[in-house]
Formats: C-alpha cells, structure tokens, sequence
C-alpha cells in the first residue's frame, strides 16, 4: 500500500487549486475504500495473481535480500508500476456498487437508484477523467516512460559527429619535458607545507623492506609535562611491534613534546615547541614525522592552526577540516578523553539485535548552546526539532563563567527542559544521536554514540571523518548537512527498520575494531601510514570494513581475501577441502610402536589430509627418511628448534587454509579427524578440537581462574589436537608481541592458552569441540614429553593460570567466551543400527 | 446474463480494435468484466430481472462508462494520439540547426575555479531537497552553437560525438528531468571533453552566459583531457568558478576531495574493437608495455627489465615500417614483429600504465577490457572513480621511482590473487569504463551518493562483480553477539482445535526457566478458544492472538506481543521435547543467533534419476533443514517470512498447508548462508510434520509433495541455499562418563 500512499501524497504536492484538492479528497477516499474491497475480492480467487504480485514486488524492493530470481527484479523495482494501480484499483467499486444495488433493488425504488447510480457513474468517470490527467503529469514528472518528454535530441547528423579526441592523440600523449626523476625532485621544492603528500614530503627510503616500518618515540625531556592521553599514546607505540629504540633504522618518528593541546588558553598548552622541534638533529623539516593533536587554535576561531610550524610532518589531529586536509597525507583521528582506555576497552553497549530496532526515542541530543561564535549557528537552531516525544534536542546556555551575561529569551526554558532527561538514559534509549559541531568540529558525543550503538546524525559540514582513508562511514553513520538541520527527523524516520540494524551493527563493529581504545587508535594510525607506504602489499577497503577489521589482517600474510578466514560468506567462497597436519614431535623416534607413528597411520587413512609436516623438537636430530613409514601423502620433517612456539610458526610449507595441529601422542581416529574437519569447514574462523578446558573469575583473588575440570562450559580447546586456519599462525607470530611469545618459550607451556585468547578477540566467539570416542582417560598422557608427567605436576597448572592472566593483561580484557555446547555427528549414540551411521567408530569403545 | 456477455464481447473487440497501445487496457476491462460476471453469478442475478427499459438504460449507462474509460485510457497511456505531434514526438534535427550564439569580446569570464570548494561550501543543497526516491534531478542545458565576434566557432569540434552519446545517457536515465526549476544538477551541452580542441577564454565567456550559471553553482564539467603544452595542467584550464568538474588525469593537488569527480579517459578503441571476455588465468607474458610515447628514461628502464627478465617481459612500441594511417593506432612493434592492439594485452598478465604528459591514460580502459591487471605508474594520479572503486582489488599502483623493482613487487602476488584481479579489472570496464554512458552515469550516481549519503550504493555494490554479488551473502545480523540469556525466549504454539495435547504442550514448555512468555496463535476461525480460566495455571504470561485466515504463515507472522529476540516456533503436538532439551535449545541459539535451531532435522539430495531435488525424512547422516514444529529463531526472520519473502512462495505455503519450515528454512540459509543447527539427539517424534495424515499411502504424497516444496523454492530462489552439515549440538558432556546430576542439562535424548 505504500505506494498507493506515495501517490496520494505526490498528488497532494500537485494540486495547486482548490477544486482539485476537492476532487483528490474524494478520489481518495474512493481509493481508499477501494483498496479494502481489494482485499475482499481477492479472497474469491486463491492465488490471485494480483496478490501475488504485491508481495512479490515488496519482496524486490529489499536490498538485503539476495534476489535470484531470474527475471530483471531489480529494473522492476527502479521503475514502480505507477500506472497500473490507480488504473486498476477504481475497477472493483462499481461492480460493488452495482451487486449492492442489485441487493437493494425493489420496484419502487429502481427509478431512484438509477439516478444515483448515473450520478455514481458520472462523478467517477470525471474522477477518473481528472485523476488520470493528475496521473499523466505525475507519470511526466516521474518519468517513467522515456518517450513522454523531450529527451536530448537525436541529431540526424549524429554519426557525423567527430571524435573528441582520436586515436593517435589518445595513444601518442608525449611529453618532451624534463626528466621524471628531475621531475619528481622539483616537485619536493613545490608541493611541501601546506601542499604535502606522501611522494613530495616523505622519504620512502627510510622504509626499507618489508619489516621497513619502524617507529621511535622521541625520549621526552626531563620537566615536560605531559598529559595522560598523550603518555597513553606514547605508550602504545612503544608496546606495539613497529617501536625501535634505534632512531637510525626508523620509518616514522613521533615527538616527546605533548602536542595534544594546542589551546593557548589551556593548562596543558606546551610553550616554544617550535624551537625545541628545530633542535631536534632529525627533525629535517619534519619529514617522516607524526605529530599528534586533539585541539587546535583557541577562542574566537579556533582556527587549525597548532601554534608551531608543522612543517613537512604529518598530522594525526582530531576534528580535521577537510579543507587543512591534506588527503594521503594527513590522518584524522576521532577525539578522545583522557579516561579513554589504553587496552581492550569496553565492548560496544549493543547486546542483541532487538526487533523492530527502534528504540524509544528517535533522535536524541544533550549538550551546550553557544550563543555567540563559532559553532553557535547549529547549536542554537537544535531546539527547532525538538518536540518532547521521539525527538528529544535538548540544549542548554549554562557554561562557561560568564553565560548570564550572553543569556537569551530561550535560556531559562531551555536549562529547564534540559534537566527533565538523563544523557545516559538517553543514550541507551534512542536510535539515532545528534552529533553536532562544538566549537571545533569533532566531539566526544561521536564516539559515546557509536558505543552506545545510537547511530551517530552527524551535523558537522567539512569534517574529515576519523580514519576516513579507510573507513566507509556512510555504513554507519548519517551524514547530515547543517544547512539541512530541519530535514533530518523526515531522513531519519524514512530509514528502513533493516538499514537501522545494519547501521546499529555497524556502529559496534567500528567501535570495536578500531575506536574503543587509545591503543587500536594509535594502530590504526600507524597502519594507514604503512599501507601508505607499502602501497602494493597493503588492504583493501573490504579488509578494513569487513570483520574483524584492519587491524587484524596482515598484508604481509596476504592481500588475497580467500587466504583469510573471514571472508568466505561474503565472496560466496568456500574454505578448502584439504589440511594440513602439523605434528610436534619432542620424544626421539626408537619404535615403529610409538604414538606418533599409530598418528602417521591414522592421518595416513584421512581423504582430507593433503600433507603431514613433522616439527622436530627432540634433542636428537631427527632420523633419517628411511625410518618414517612410507606414506600417501608428502611427509616434512622440520626443524622446530626446540621451542614451544615453533608449532604456530607460519611455516611456507603449509599450503592449504586448514591445520591441523597435534602433539606427537594424540590418539585419534581416523573418523574423528573427519568429523572435526567437517566441522571446521562450517566455522572456519574458530578452533575446533577436542579436549576442552575452562576459565573462570575468581572473586576473592581478584584473578582469573583456569580449570581442566570437566564442566559444563568450556572457553578453551586444546591445541594439542585442533583444527584451524593457517591464517592464525601468522597472527600469532606477527600480530602478538614478542614478550608474549618469549613466555611460551620460556615456559614451554600455555602456547595452547595463548592460542585460544588470540582466535577469541577476532572472533569474539567460543572454540568448537567436537565429539571425541574417550576422553576419560585422556589427560594423564605426557604432554610435553621430554618433561614427563608435567600434567601431574601442580606447578604445571599454576603456570597455566599465571598465563590466563598474563595475557588479559596484555589483551586488556578477557577474549574467551564460553560455550555450553558440543557438535556431534548427527546419528551420534542414537539408537539406530550402527551400519547406518557414517562416524561408526566413534561409538566404539 | 447474455447481455453482458454481448456487451463484454463488443468492448473486448473495440478495445482489440485500438491495437497496440490499448491491450493493457483490454486486459483490465476483461478483468473487471469477469469479475462482474463471476460475482453476479453469486449474488443476485442482476440484469436478467429487470425490465426491458431498464435494461436498456443500464446498457446504456453501461457504454458511457466504458467508452468513457476507454478515451481517458487512450488518453492516459497513448498521448501521441491527442497531443500534437510537434511537443511529443522526438525532434530530428541536425547539430547545425542549433542556435548560433555570438560571444561578444568583451562578455564576463568566470573566476578560476577555487581549490577550497566543498560540497557544503559551494554546492547549493536546497535545490535538491528532500526526494522520496533520493534521486538528483539533473538538466541538460539545449545545444547551442557559440562563436566570437569574427563568427569563429569556439570549439574545433563542436559538440563531439562522446559527448553527445553521454548526454544522451543521461537524459534516457533516470536522473534527467527537463524543468530547469526541479534540477539539483545542470550540465552545459558545451563540449569541454578535450582542453585541446577548445578556445579556453571563449568557452569560459559561454559558460559564464548560460542562463543558469549563478558562478557555477551546481553546474556539472565533464572533462577527459585537460591541460595543454608545455606542462599540461591536471585539471581542465578554463575557468568555471564554483562548477564541479568530472575530470580525467586528475592529481592530487588539483582534485577537491569530495567534490570533484575523477574518470577515465574514455577510449574509443573500445567502440571499434570487440574484444571477448578472456579466462582469468596465466597468460603468455607476465609484463607487458605497449604505450608509444614513453618518456626514453621510462622506456630505458623497461628495457633493462626486459634484460634482466626476458620472455616474461615484452615491450613495445609504435611500428616504424608500417605506411602511417589509422591502423598504426591498432599495430604495436617488437623490433619487427607485429602485434594487433589491443588484442594483444590479453596475452599479458600485467599491463603497465605510464604517464605520459597527461596523468590520466586513455589506455588504462584498454588494459581493462583486455583483463589485463594495470600497473599504475603515475605519482599522484587519482584514479578513476577512486571515490568509490577499491582499485587494490583490480590494479598494483606503484610509486614511479620503483619502476626498476615491479617485477619483483608483482612476482609477490598470489596466482589466485592475480586471477581476482584481473576478473576485477574487466568487471571494473564493463560496468564503469565501457562507454560514455556508464562513465557519465556512474559519475551522476557518485554525487547522487554524496547528496544523499544515507541512501549511497555500499562498497559491496560498486566492486563486487555480478558472479560475487551472485554468491556472496552479507547477513543481516552480521555481529558476532552472544545474546544475555535474561530476557528468555517467546513461545509461539500454532493451534488450530486440539485443545488438550495443546494445554499439555503449554504446561511442559511453562517448566522451562528460561521462557518469557507465551503466544498461542489460535488458526481456528469457527471455534473461540477456551475461556481464560480453563487455561493451565503458569508463571510467565500467556496470550492468545486469534487470526483471521487459517494460514500456515502465521505461526511466523512478526506479532508485537514477541517482545524478545528468540522465538521458539512450537506445535500443539510436541509434547516430547524435555524442558532441559528445551533449554539447551535456547542455550544453543544464543551462540548461534543468526541460525535456525531446532529438533528435528530433514535433508534434501539431489536426485539424479530424476534431475531434481528429493526430500528425505529418513535417518541420515546429514542435515540440511531443522523442522520449524519445535525450532528457535531470531525474530527478525518471521520480518523477513512475513514482508521479504521471493516470489510466491508465501502463498504457495498457505494455498497448499504445507511445507512453511521449509520455506523458513530456505529462507534463512539464503540470507545468512549457514546452516540450521540440530540439537540433542533423534526422538520418537510422532511424524511432527505430518501432523493430520496417517497411513503409509498418505504418507508418501507428503513426501512428493515436501519434495514438491523443495523444487519449487529452489527455483524461486535461483539457486538452492541450503547446506548440508554432519553435525549436531549437544551438550557439552552428553552421554559423558561423568555423575549425571551434575550435568547442567541431564534430561536429554530420554525417549
């Protein structure tokens, strides 16, 4: 009916007199009592082909929907089938008319009815004399057939018509000028300041190599005052993989002095940084540096200006105009507080996915009004949409010392109203959030609102968006236009209830992936600047937009979306049918009755496995090839150099997505590796293994707990037998710090742990555990071999728990997740013939 | 009767005798008069008992009224007929009819375009306003001929024929409007493709006479080659004040971000040539440079890459010995071989694009439809539609001073990656790069994005090609969450009369902790459900919604009495599900909201005596679909069962009372393309889908006709979504050898 409803309304638009406002009432109301018979008539004929119509074009007007349906749905949906309903819909009345008449109908009174039927009959043939004309005009307006109107003509001479430009000049496009190197170095002189981009005003040569990226934090001075956002900063550089102490072998370099305040008038202003920057022996006009900034200028203007000579250095500043801008160069980060966590950081507020999405409150603002001033022509106009049911705007005068003094008619109002509504509870209760400039651009309310999952309204003309190199905002946020202020409530409440759940989702992913603590801030930053700078092995936009975002998708691994486990779904792709089986192997081979040869055996009989890559931890070198039972599949032996991480080591020689990771004395059945390979399929993101093991939080220690109890939840799958995709070796290895993997080494425990904690924070999910034929006896075997019995040592376990809360610590947070569940074949104990079961052996025991 | 039988026939053939034009409307009128007849066939025969001079006067009424829509029909939908042809028809005239207008030495030049200009500080929003639709209206100023006071025409081409076939894209989309009032973006038909071919203070002098001009506000510039020698700038040379400009062989000094659009340098080789989507795959040469103009310190290095890599590269060049003419464009040289261009850039797996004078290339469109990934070597170039197109996928783009290196660089790149990209690369050509009209359109939908950002086309949209977009599915409940299990889940029972296995269900699903509430659908129109008291005693609430049709659809009808997300779709039969299988179920949905979750499964196979898809009940190995008599979903889906359903399926379910689960499920694997996720394990379910037949025969139709079901949806769909999995949740110590009454859910899989 929403189409019928458009039409009224455009036709409404239309009708500039009187009279035809006249005529459209009734016609509607004929249209309206009309689209009711429609209903009853339709249930004389089932299946009515009209009716299927209808649902069928409501069905194409989705765009979440993936549509296959043979016939171009999607032409149909651009052009809406305007001149068949009003045409069709006026039929029913008078055959309702005339079988009501029919019913009525006496001797007496047939005279009468006539009449009133010719009068029927004639008003609705004007109605739809005139109606038609209102449809004619609206059909010229809508275009929907292309000969209606005058098109650019076609000219009779048209194929006469010349080129605008022909070959020879297309292809022979000389240039006899300078040299491109003599070029390319003029350029530096020309394009620097305020003209800077990467080729001009960065030396690419300090960068070499693919490790090339390095970063040193200039030690600050004794005395210097330094804020607690800018000492955050500093700190995540210095923990993250790019930090040198070595300024020689330095890609970037960022400066000691706290820049984040540039407000004279602040306390945190920091005097006569131009002349200590000129010091600086590396300085070199600022090239390759980063300077960090969230306010710049002061009252009135508050201008873009840092109060020093920025040079040839780039700008990671909050609240960014686009026209300071300087695009590839410049890097906007959204504004923070100083409460901002370092780590981890507080998941996003969105627990579920309620339906219908929307909230309470449609659109929601709280905050000051600036009565005077820059910023003041869009927060004084806020309280034009409010109306105090789904549109709260709530704007208060009282800041600053003096504002009594500025106080207009509406202040006294305003302040009243203004305390009647809570801001968390607003935050919590509304759909979209009003994000307006302040004084400068940005604001903090930016990013409460996207953790709060309130979809940001943005009202803030010529901000450079956060990240917005690689971050595709129009998915998540609205961009307003201040000058439009009045439209917004009409574009917000037209979004469909499915885009508010993407846009809602949206917000939380960004939140998440990249926003939610001064860490991934600064990451972010120094990744957008190396894949600036090795352009051809960086990410795409889908990388950085898709889950679990940039920050988590190394270019050095790859830059081929299959090679990651995270966009199968959204490539219509699927993981690959094969693994690769790694096997960690410490004890010395002396029998061919050992574990790890019944293990060869049994991978030997698995369909899937492509490959068998043996890491050799002994202290014995490894045997000879004789010695290894021949096998169907290409066997490896590898050095593992006797260090516990050696086993997720991105390895070259695994070539397919899958590995399966095991300890050399795992006993598995064949079967059971092809369950669990099945299974990893479906989930090929998370681990899927066997033996689960469990965390907990320990109230009265104030610690995280770990537990090889059985429960029953589980947050951890050991990897001494576990599937996933080679992807997380490479995170592992790449994306954890050093001293993270210096403590597995050290401890030759916890790799396991380890592992798990990284796959949970992609995925934010639990591990798999498949079914296993018997567990009971499982945990007694010697892990680590050349230490036996180290599972019966209770030293063992204290340092697995130690572990557990090493690495939240550096996670900032806790990533496991538990789970209550374990996939099973699906005839699994039942009670059917065991013939008919395909996992057979399983049930054996 | 037969009279209106008669009249029936008689305006069927006037109505056939109008022709074309009219047969729509025939159709209508035989539909209302079928109706007509079908109704008054019911109600009380209407005509036949009148008397003769009513009958008459009814008839005659009768063709007035018809007549009467028959002439606002034809003038509705057939307006050549009464319009004059003069206004309607579309006028054939020649380019050199058009008004000639005389520039005057002395006429206003618009100020240089100024680099500052944003679409919030120099694009006039208001006149786009707020649009249902979220179109941009754009107007086509009418062709004009301008010449200087010696009678010199402005421009040595005049209107070109690119431009021409872009204009007239346009005005065949939908963006084109022809009242200048209504138009949010107005585009000269001043020819200002090629800088080269113009006189810039004249044509600067039009543009600043057009009617419209106002500084250039909201005035759209297509330009593809701008500058001139010696050092040809990168944005065209003519002033144009605030206009925007769709320029190619921007840099990134001149282009306004956001502003600006970047194009291709359109190629009309490719009018010429047709050159058939080639394979993705390896190709003879790995590097290939076939541009003529190379600067000689471009082409020294190249040619030391050829030294140091041989066959792989190949390089080449004009042909000296061919007799100069039109084909020298098509011929490329290797010392005295012969090459036809651009046929042979599909023999390379990499292309590499130099700049030459200008940023933009016109030969970056050939290398394109050659599938040929481009090797992008021009420093500060901005690339076509880089606004909205991710070139990484499709291109390498090389800072010019690693010329030497690309070898190596492109020697990194994964095979697989190559055979995306250059898939990516046609993809790009023949969506965005082919002609003048995807160019002009594609740019017209970028601003369209910019005006109307929260209706802007997604990433997925510009860059997935149609075999991706085919596959690909993006839930729509995307987020890895673990919903808290607090608010519990609503149960749904669809019933119809079974009064008492109904209060039994009601009272074994009251048992489970963590149920919200209770939503019995009553199907029943003939019987009121029972009075409140005689209902089972509970603690969470029970509602009943009574419907109006017995339709299967509306156990999945998205009532406002769900209050939270997860639903658990249940049967008035399904007494045998435990109150701990029942809340495992929930449990297990938590962790797979986006799924449909539930007891039961059914697989689908492929049939391969028949050619079609087969519905098997028995006990396999695999499972494809979770039966919707006891199932937990997300709410969101009874939306989409409800308003999103493809095709007809919807009907189909209720006309046949049958088969709603499969549609479900169906519905789900083809939005989230997963699998449903079957809990605990088989139980005697008393045949739960086949809950009013008995008997084997009986049976069997059920089966043919769910088999039935599964064709039919696949071929609504398009493509079978659903997937086969092997695995089922259970608990996490099920069957396990561990104390029982320890276990969080001991009650499972009791028969």
């Amino acid at each position: 009916m929403g189409e019928q409803q458009w039409l009224r309304r455009s036709i409404l638009q239309l009708m500039p007199h009187g009279n035809f406002t006249l005529l459209y009432r009734i016609w509607t109301r004929k249209v309206m009592k009309t689209s009711d018979t429609v209903t009853d008539f339709q249930t004389f004929k089932s299946g009515d082909e009209r009716n299927g119509e209808r649902s069928h074009r409501g069905s194409a007007g989705s765009g979440a929907m993936r549509m296959h349906g043979p016939e171009g749905e999607e032409e149909r949906r651009e052009s809406p089938g305007l001149p068949q309903s009003p045409i069709r819909l006026p039929q029913p009345p008078s055959v309702e008319g005339r079988a009501r008449a029919g019913r009525r109908e006496t001797s007496m009174q047939a005279r009468k009815k006539y009449v009133f039927l010719s009068a029927c009959a004639c008003c609705w043939l004007l109605l739809v004399y005139w109606g038609g004309i209102q449809v004619r005009l609206l059909r010229l307006l809508g275009r929907l057939r292309a000969d209606d109107i005058r098109l650019w003509p076609e000219w009779v001479d048209q194929d006469l018509l010349l080129g605008y430009a022909n070959l020879e000049e297309l292809q022979a496009d000389a240039w006899a000028g300078e040299s491109p190197q003599q070029r390319r170095q003029g350029w530096s002189g020309i394009y620097k300041d305020g003209r800077c981009r990467m080729e001009t005003c960065f030396d690419f040569s300090r960068c070499r190599g693919r490790d090339g990226f390095r970063v040193y934090v200039y030690p600050p001075e004794k005395g210097d005052r330094i804020s607690e956002s800018y000492r955050k900063i500093l700190a995540s550089i210095t923990e993250s993989r790019y930090h040198t102490s070595d300024p020689h072998e330095a890609c970037l370099f960022v400066l000691g002095i706290d820049t984040l305040d540039r407000d004279q008038l602040s306390a945190q202003y920091v005097p006569n940084v131009d002349e200590r920057i000129r010091n600086y022996p590396l300085w070199n006009d600022g090239r390759n540096h980063l300077i960090f900034n969230l306010y710049s200028g002061t009252w009135p203007n508050y201008t873009e200006d840092l109060g020093f000579r920025v040079g040839q250095a780039m700008l990671a500043k909050a609240s960014l105009n686009v026209e300071h801008f300087r695009p590839g160069f410049d890097i906007s980060i959204p504004l923070f507080s100083k409460d901002h966590p370092q780590k981890g950081g507080e998941r996003g507020w969105l627990e579920r996915n309620t339906v219908p999405p929307r909230r309470k409150y449609l659109l929601m603002f709280k905050g000051k009004r600036y009565l005077t001033g820059i910023g003041s022509d869009t927060r004084n106009a806020l309280h034009h949409i409010h109306n105090g049911k789904d549109i709260v705007s709530l704007t208060t005068c009282r800041h600053g010392k003096d504002w009594e003094k500025h106080k207009d008619g509406r202040c006294d109002h305003d302040n009243l109203e203004y305390e009647r509504y809570d801001y968390q509870e607003l935050l919590h209760n509304s759909t979209f959030c009003l994000v307006p400039r302040g004084r400068r651009l940005g604001s903090f309310r930016f990013l409460e609102s996207l953790q709060a999952a309130c979809i940001p309204v943005l009202l803030s003309n010529g901000w450079e968006l956060p990240f917005s190199d690689v971050i595709q905002w129009n998915q998540a946020v609205i961009e307003g236009d201040e000058r439009l202020l009045l439209q917004v409530p009409t574009t917000v409440r037209a979004l469909s209830d499915e885009r508010i759940l993407a846009l809602r989702q949206r917000t939380q992913m960004l939140w998440d992936a990249y926003l939610s603590s001064v860490d991934k801030i600064v990451l972010t930053t120094l990744e957008i600047i190396k894949d600036r700078v090795f352009s051809y092995v960086s990410r795409n936009k889908l990388m950085w937009n898709a889950l679990p975002g940039g920050l988590l998708v190394l270019p050095e691994y790859s830059t081929h979306l299959a090679h990651f486990p995270f966009y199968y779904l959204s490539q219509g792709i699927s993981p690959g049918q094969e693994f690769t089986a790694v096997i960690h192997a410490v004890s010395p081979l002396v029998s061919q009755s050992q574990p790890i040869m019944r293990l060869l055996q049994v991978l030997s009989k698995s369909k899937f496995c492509s490959q068998i890559i043996i890491l050799w931890n002994s202290e014995k070198p490894p045997p000879a090839k004789s010695k290894w039972p021949p096998m169907p599949v290409p066997l490896t032996v590898m050095d593992g150099r006797k260090k516990t991480t050696s086993r997720f080591l991105p390895h070259v020689a695994i070539e397919t997505e899958a590995v399966l990771n095991l300890d050399e004395d795992t006993a598995l059945l064949t079967s059971e590796v092809n369950f669990a390979f099945t299974v990893w399929r479906s989930f090929p993101e998370r681990i899927v293994g066997y033996p689960p093991r469990s965390h907990f939080w320990d109230p009265v220690k104030q610690v995280w707990g770990y537990t090889s109890k059985w429960t029953n939840e589980y947050s951890i799958v050991l990897t001494g037998a576990a599937f996933y995709h080679r992807y997380y070796h490479h995170l592992f290895s790449q994306y954890l710090p050093p001293s993270l993997r210096a403590l597995v080494d050290h401890t030759s425990n916890c790799e396991d742990i380890l592992m798990n904690f990284l796959v949970s924070s992609v995925t934010h999910l639990p591990p798999i555990k498949v079914a296993q034929r018997k567990q009971h006896k499982e945990p007694p075997s010697p892990q680590q071999g050349v230490k036996n019995g180290a599972w019966s040592n209770p030293e063992h376990f204290t340092q697995r728990q130690e572990c557990v809360n090493a690495f939240a610590a550096w996670f900032g947070y806790m990533p496991l997740v538990n789970s209550q569940l374990r996939l099973d074949p699906v005839l699994f104990k039942d009670q059917v013939s065991i013939l008919r079961k395909k996992y057979k052996d399983m049930e054996r025991s | 009767m037969s009279a209106v039988w008669r009249s029936c026939e008689r305006a069927a053939a006037c109505v056939r005798a109008l022709g074309g034009p009219a047969k729509w409307l025939s159709r209508i009128v035989g539909f209302s008069m079928c109706a007509s007849m079908k109704y008054s066939s019911r109600g009380p025969a209407l005509i036949p008992r009148m008397k003769t001079k009513h009958r008459v006067y009814y008839i005659a009424l009768f063709s007035i009224v018809l007549l009467g829509l028959i002439a606002t029909g034809a003038f509705q939908f057939w307006p050549h007929s009464i319009e004059s042809a003069a206004e309607w028809s579309v006028e054939r005239r020649s380019v050199h009819d058009a008004p000639l207008v005389r520039l005057l030495a002395n006429s206003p030049i618009p100020e240089r375009g100024d680099l500052s200009c944003r679409m919030h500080t120099c694009f006039n929003v208001y006149s786009c306003g707020y649009n249902p639709k979220n179109r941009i209206k754009v107007y086509i100023y009418p062709l004009q001929r301008y010449v200087d006071e010696l009678g010199t025409p402005i421009s040595s081409t005049g209107l070109s024929r690119e431009y021409n076939e872009l204009l007239s894209a346009i005005s065949d989309s939908d963006f084109y409007t022809d009242d200048v009032s209504r138009a949010c973006l107005l585009i000269p038909s001043i020819d200002v493709l090629n800088q080269n071919s113009l006189r810039v203070r004249e044509t600067a002098q039009a543009l600043a006479m057009l009617p419209r001009w106002d500084r250039g506000t909201n005035h759209l510039l297509f330009n593809m080659l701008p500058g001139g020698p010696p050092d040809y700038n990168t944005a065209l040379d003519v002033p144009r004040d605030k206009a925007l400009l769709a320029g190619g062989g921007f840099s990134t000094w001149t282009y306004r971000q956001g502003y600006d659009v970047s194009v291709p340098v359109y190629s009309p080789l490719s009018a010429e040539v047709d050159l058939p989507e080639k394979q993705p795959g390896p190709r003879r040469y790995f590097i290939l440079s076939s541009q003529t103009a190379l600067h000689r310190e471009y082409r020294a290095e190249l040619e030391r890459l050829k030294e140091e890599n041989g066959e792989a590269v190949l390089l080449l060049d004009k042909c000296s010995n061919l007799s100069q003419g039109a084909m020298s464009a098509r011929k490329r040289c290797y010392k005295s071989q012969v090459f036809d261009y651009p046929q042979i850039l599909q023999e390379s797996s990499f292309c590499v694009v130099l700049r030459g004078a200008r940023l933009g290339q016109a030969i970056l469109s050939d290398v394109l439809q050659a599938g040929c990934v481009p090797v992008i070597l021009a420093d500060s170039y901005i690339l076509p539609f880089s606004e909205v197109l991710d070139w990484k996928r499709a291109s390498v783009v090389i800072p010019e001073d690693k010329l030497p290196e690309i070898y190596t660089i492109l020697k990194s790149i994964p095979h697989r990656q190559v055979e995306e990209m250059q898939r990516q690369a046609r993809w790009f050509w023949d969506a965005y790069f082919s002609s003048m009209k995807a160019i002009g359109l594609t740019t017209l939908q970028i601003i369209n994005d910019r005006i109307y950002p929260y209706a802007a086309r997604t990433y997925e949209q510009w860059n997935n090609p149609p075999v991706v977009k085919w596959s690909s599915v993006n839930s729509p409940l995307f987020l890895p969450l673990i919903p808290p299990r607090s608010p519990g889940f609503t149960a749904v029972v669809l019933t119809y009369d079974r009064i008492e296995s109904l209060f039994r269900v009601i009272t074994e699903i009251s048992k489970v902790p963590s149920l919200a509430k209770l939503l019995v659908v009553w199907n029943n129109q003939n019987k009121s459900p029972p009075e409140d008291s005689l209902w089972p005693k509970i603690n969470v609430p029970l509602k009943v919604v009574r419907t109006k049709e017995n339709k299967l659809s509306n156990r999945f009808f998205p009532y406002d009495e769900i209050e939270t997300e997860a639903v658990l779709a249940i049967d008035d039969d399904i007494i045998m599900l435990t109150s701990d299988e029942l809340q495992f179920g929930y449990e297990v949905w938590r962790e797979f909201p986006d799924r449909l979750v539930g007891y039961p499964g059914r697989l689908h196979l492929w049939d391969h005596e028949m050619g079609k898809w087969k519905y098997e009940s028995e006990w396999t190995n695999e499972v494809s679909m979770v039966l919707t008599g006891a199932a937990f979903y997300h709410k969101y889906f009874n939306y989409l069962y409800t308003y999103k359903m493809p095709g007809d399926i919807k009907n189909w379910v209720d006309a046949h009372m049958n088969c709603e689960d499969i549609a479900m499920n169906f519905l789900v694997a083809n939005i989230t393309g997963k699998a449903p996720i079957k809990v605990t394990p088989r139980k005697k379910f008393k045949c739960p889908e086949c809950t009013a037949i008995d008997g084997l025969s009986l049976d069997q139709t059920h089966m043919v006709e769910r088999s039935e079901c599964i064709n039919k949806f696949a071929s609504v769909f398009g493509t079978m979504p659903l997937k086969v999995v092997e695995h089922r949740a259970d608990p996490v110590l099920y069957k396990d050898d561990f104390p029982e009454k320890l276990k969080s859910f001991p009650n499972i899989g009791s028969l």
